[in-house]
């Protein structure tokens, strides 16, 4: 490999490392995602250069059908879909990563036993590749709602799993050490895929924000793999960028769940749309509200803080909310916006949906930020968000104690939008609904929110 | 001093890189983690520099079924990479201050 290659191979780190930079304030963001892209470009023109390649064919016409295939699918996406998108696209990494080891595999083999850097992370590359790209597709499929989104798992399926990791770590040992055997070597890629599959299967729909973190870590870790295969530098610190980012945010869902990951992953939780057959309202009650009742509320406060969750994006209720909102400010109401960090259905989902609908980024706030803000606030207007604002996360004894959530009852008034009195995923009642302070709006959160606009318009 | 040998090189240059993206990510504000998300999914196509030269090898050994291998692997990736960077600047554009 040739010096001018590797000096240009160090700057492509660097550029990644600076771009990701950039991705920490949303003024410099796009900046940073061009920074990156540059980086890659400088990657693969060097890589084609150093390489002579002889016959152009193949290599452009894959990067041909790729770039189209990416470009039409990033333009064609709905915002909503975010998620289905980087799940079947962290698939597409792995995988590649996963060919690139294959490939060197059938390079490699005829001559007998492998060389053991080579051997070792072939067979390391290919595991992680492969339950990646299977894994990567179960997500898809799920966040597609093409297969049930419930956790399936059980004592059997979950021997069977163990049984399998167990199985790949002793074949593919023996591979990479003694022999070389092709059959062998299918079987590998075979149970490797399998592994990815029952991994997946096991994490409810609703736990999917953190499996494709989870896999987005992997595929990084894939091309990592792919780079020790290789000995190639860039590859190898790209793909740990990549792996680090995604262990954090995994980690950081986790933590917004208040979930081990070992409990996400093997736990079967996450079960959507939680039946609660067991939960009666009792003799509470919970006092209702109907649009003319919460416009005058809103428009005669002086703060609001609007609780936006997932419901809303089903319900495509965002342009109306922000109507909602310009309306109010144009009578001097303080509107602030407070997202919780699983609010939509992949981290940092919702910021999106809510860029999306014109809402400006300064007017969004964590749950850190915002949270100290409730007793100061009017009114808190929850549109299609349940669990992250149930009080009795604070009790020890509940089912969801210890994940935090927005104090929305510590405000002077809570609205809640919402269909009807049921759950939300964790299946568990809600104190804040029969809390005086607290009025309901029942209905559609699209029709609702509509005839919200219309009756401060007219006030 | 003897040079090391290269596997130990690049186990260096891993863990530090880890160390790196892991100081830089953590500063991500959680309104940027989606497109950080979707940023990092592109760079993880970073794979198309392996798939590249496989292929180039490949020509080389005249092995069909690891110029195919290399073929779906470049497709794979270049989907990633071009579809990853596209997606996370459509939704960069949308943010914006008031």
């Amino acid at each position: 490999m040739n010096l001018v290659t590797q000096f240009a191979y160090l700057v492509s780190a660097l550029l990644f490392v600076v771009g990701l930079k950039q991705l920490s304030s949303p003024a410099t963001a796009r900046k940073g995602n061009v920074m990156a892209s540059a980086a890659m470009l400088l990657a693969i023109v060097v890589t084609l250069v150093e390489q002579d390649v002889l016959t152009w064919t193949w290599i452009v016409t894959g990067i041909i059908i790729g770039s189209l295939i990416g470009a039409t699918a990033a333009r064609m996406v709905k915002m909503t879909s975010m998620p289905e998108m980087v799940g079947i696209f962290n698939g597409f990494g792995g995988g590649a990563s996963a060919l690139v080891a294959g490939a060197e595999f059938v390079r490699l083999q005829p001559f007998g036993v492998l060389p053991l850097g080579q051997g070792s992370t072939i067979m390391l590359g290919m595991l992680i590749g492969g339950v990646t790209f299977s894994g990567s597709v179960v997500a898809f499929g799920k966040l597609a709602g093409w297969i049930t989104g419930n956790p399936v798992t059980n004592k059997f399926l979950q021997a069977v799993t163990a049984l399998i990791f167990v199985g790949l770590l002793g074949v593919g040992t023996y591979i990479a050490v003694q022999d070389p055997s092709m059959v062998l070597f299918l079987v590998f890629i075979a149970a490797a895929l399998i592994l990815g599959i029952l991994l997946v299967n096991a994490i409810g729909g609703a736990d999917m924000p953190v499996a494709i973190s989870l896999l987005n870590s992997y595929s990084g870790l894939a091309a990592s793999a792919a780079g020790f295969i290789l000995g190639n530098m860039i590859l190898i610190i790209a793909g740990a960028l990549v792996g680090a980012a995604g262990l954090i945010l995994t980690n950081l869902m986790c933590k917004a769940m208040n979930r081990s990951l070992a409990n996400v992953m093997f736990g079967g939780f996450g079960t959507e749309g939680a039946t609660a057959a067991s939960i009666g309202a009792g003799d509470k009650t919970a006092r209702s509200v109907d649009a003319e009742g919460a416009a005058m509320i809103l428009a005669y406060c002086q703060s609001v803080v609007v609780v936006p969750g997932y419901g809303l994006a089903v319900a495509q209720a965002q342009h109306d909310l922000k109507k909602l909102c310009d309306l109010l400010e144009e009578r001097g109401v303080d509107v602030k916006f407070a997202v919780h960090p699983v609010a939509g259905r992949m981290p940092g989902h919702m910021n999106v949906l809510l860029a999306e609908a014109d809402v400006p980024y300064n007017q969004l706030y964590d749950l850190e930020e915002i949270n100290d803000q409730f007793k100061d606030t009017d009114v808190a207007l929850i549109v299609g968000a349940n669990d992250v604002v149930n009080p009795d996360a604070r009790k020890p004894d509940s089912v969801i104690a210890g994940m935090p959530i927005l104090d929305v009852d510590y405000a002077r008034n809570v609205i809640i939008m919402k269909r009807s009195l049921s759950p939300g995923f964790a299946g568990i009642d809600n104190p804040l609904f029969y809390m005086d302070k607290t009025m309901m709006f029942f209905g559609s959160a699209k029709p609702s929110m509509q005839d919200l606009v219309r009756e401060v318009r007219e006030m | 001093m003897e040079s090391m040998p290269i596997m130990l090189v690049a186990l260096y240059v891993f863990v530090l890189a880890t160390l790196a993206g892991k100081e830089v990510i953590t500063k991500v504000p959680p309104t940027l983690h989606t497109p950080l998300m979707s940023g990092a999914n592109a760079i993880s196509g970073i794979a198309l520099i392996g798939a590249l030269i496989v292929s180039a090898e490949a020509e080389m050994a005249r092995e069909p079924v690891v110029v195919i291998l290399g073929l779906v692997s470049i497709i794979f990736a270049s989907i990633n990479v071009v579809g990853g960077f596209l997606v996370t600047d459509r939704m960069l554009e949308m943010f914006k201050k008031k």
